[in-house]
């Protein structure tokens, strides 16, 4: 087993190449994953929204939804792709965090 | 594949923490008997990795997108009961801070991603890689094998959740209370989204990161419970 710093770097450029992930998706115009749509496009594609579907599908408000910040939403792609690379580091920070307290928690110490 | 809130009925997402709950308590177990204090940064890395891998949506023919989850490669290297641990850290974030993924459905979605996917992807791995040098050719096919079915694998068990909800419940108008589409829909449009273009990209990814540990960091690939 050698050092993690270079597979961080790694990590680090995935964060700065992730507005790829929003831009391709931009680009083709096309909408959310098979099966993750919005109220409106349900209501779009069926005609109606399942009525359990629609009592808690917005149970939860997430801080940061969409991995988009409010303040910078339709302000274009630049300003998304930004607010994307913004959500990865802040995503990675707060893994990094649970994981090393979580594995603190469940590891063995190491006796050699 | 993120199945968000209001896509399952409460029997299923229910019935999922009731799987799932056990299921984390016996990966703490596991881990807690192999995991050494200085692999923990790996079990960071791990779902660092399939957090941002994820980020990367893909569009396909058809106007919807998907993308791989870097879940198998996480399964090889840390063995499948950390990789649960280190995904479903990951899915949790997504959902609680991104709203990507349900609530309600967390436990659906780490059924899916974090146990089905890495699991299956790691049985594959070891089945064809058995008995092979680690730097052999064999060990890469392997991977890229195993994340193909993985990633797969974790579409159709999401594609059956969704499927069997309009078999549960209906309104008293009979039509859908939750999920609209049956199994007949649901399972042939994911699993062959998935079979086309995401699957591969899950596997490209898989057996690109082993051929780098092979030739990085060797022992890496070492089953997780003998290395030291």
């Amino acid at each position: 087993m050698k050092g993690t710093k270079k597979l961080w770097w790694g990590i680090a450029a995935l964060i700065l190449l992730s507005p790829i992930g929003l831009i391709l998706p931009e680009i083709f115009e096309s909408g959310p994953a098979w099966g993750e749509w919005s109220l409106e496009e349900i209501e779009k594609i069926l005609g109606f929204v399942p009525a359990g579907l629609k009592k808690i599908a917005d149970l939860w408000s997430a801080p940061v939804p969409d991995y988009n910040l409010k303040s910078f939403e339709g302000k274009g792609l630049a300003h998304s792709s930004l607010a994307y690379i913004f959500s990865g580091a802040l995503g990675v920070g707060l893994i990094i965090l649970i994981s090393f307290f979580l594995g603190k928690f469940l590891s063995r110490k190491d006796r050699d | 594949m993120h199945i968000p809130d209001g896509y399952l009925g409460p029997q299923t997402w229910g019935a999922l923490y009731g799987v799932m709950v056990p299921l984390w308590a016996l990966a703490s177990r596991f881990v807690r008997r192999t995991l050494r204090q200085r692999q923990v940064p790996y079990l960071a890395l791990g779902s660092a990795f399939s957090f941002v891998i994820m980020m990367f949506n893909i569009p396909i023919p058809g106007g919807s997108t998907g993308h791989a989850v870097g879940g198998v490669i996480v399964a090889i290297l840390l063995g499948p009961w950390a990789a649960l641990i280190a995904i479903s850290i990951a899915l949790v974030i997504q959902a609680l801070l991104f709203g990507d993924g349900g609530v309600t459905a967390i436990a659906a979605n780490c059924f899916n991603i974090a146990f089905v996917m890495p699991m299956t992807g790691y049985f594959v791995y070891r089945m064809i890689s058995r008995r092979s040098e680690i730097g052999s050719r064999r060990r890469w096919i392997a991977g890229a094998v195993a994340g193909y079915l993985g990633l797969n694998a974790a579409a159709v068990t999401t594609a059956v959740l969704f499927g069997i909800q309009p078999l549960i419940s209906k309104g008293a108008d009979g039509r859908p209370l939750y999920f609209p589409y049956p199994l007949e829909v649901a399972v042939p449009v994911m699993a062959l989204q998935h079979l086309l273009l995401f699957g591969i990209l899950e596997a490209v990814l898989t057996a690109l990161l082993v051929k780098y540990f092979q030739r990085t960091d060797p022992s890496m690939l070492e089953p997780a419970e003998r290395r030291t």
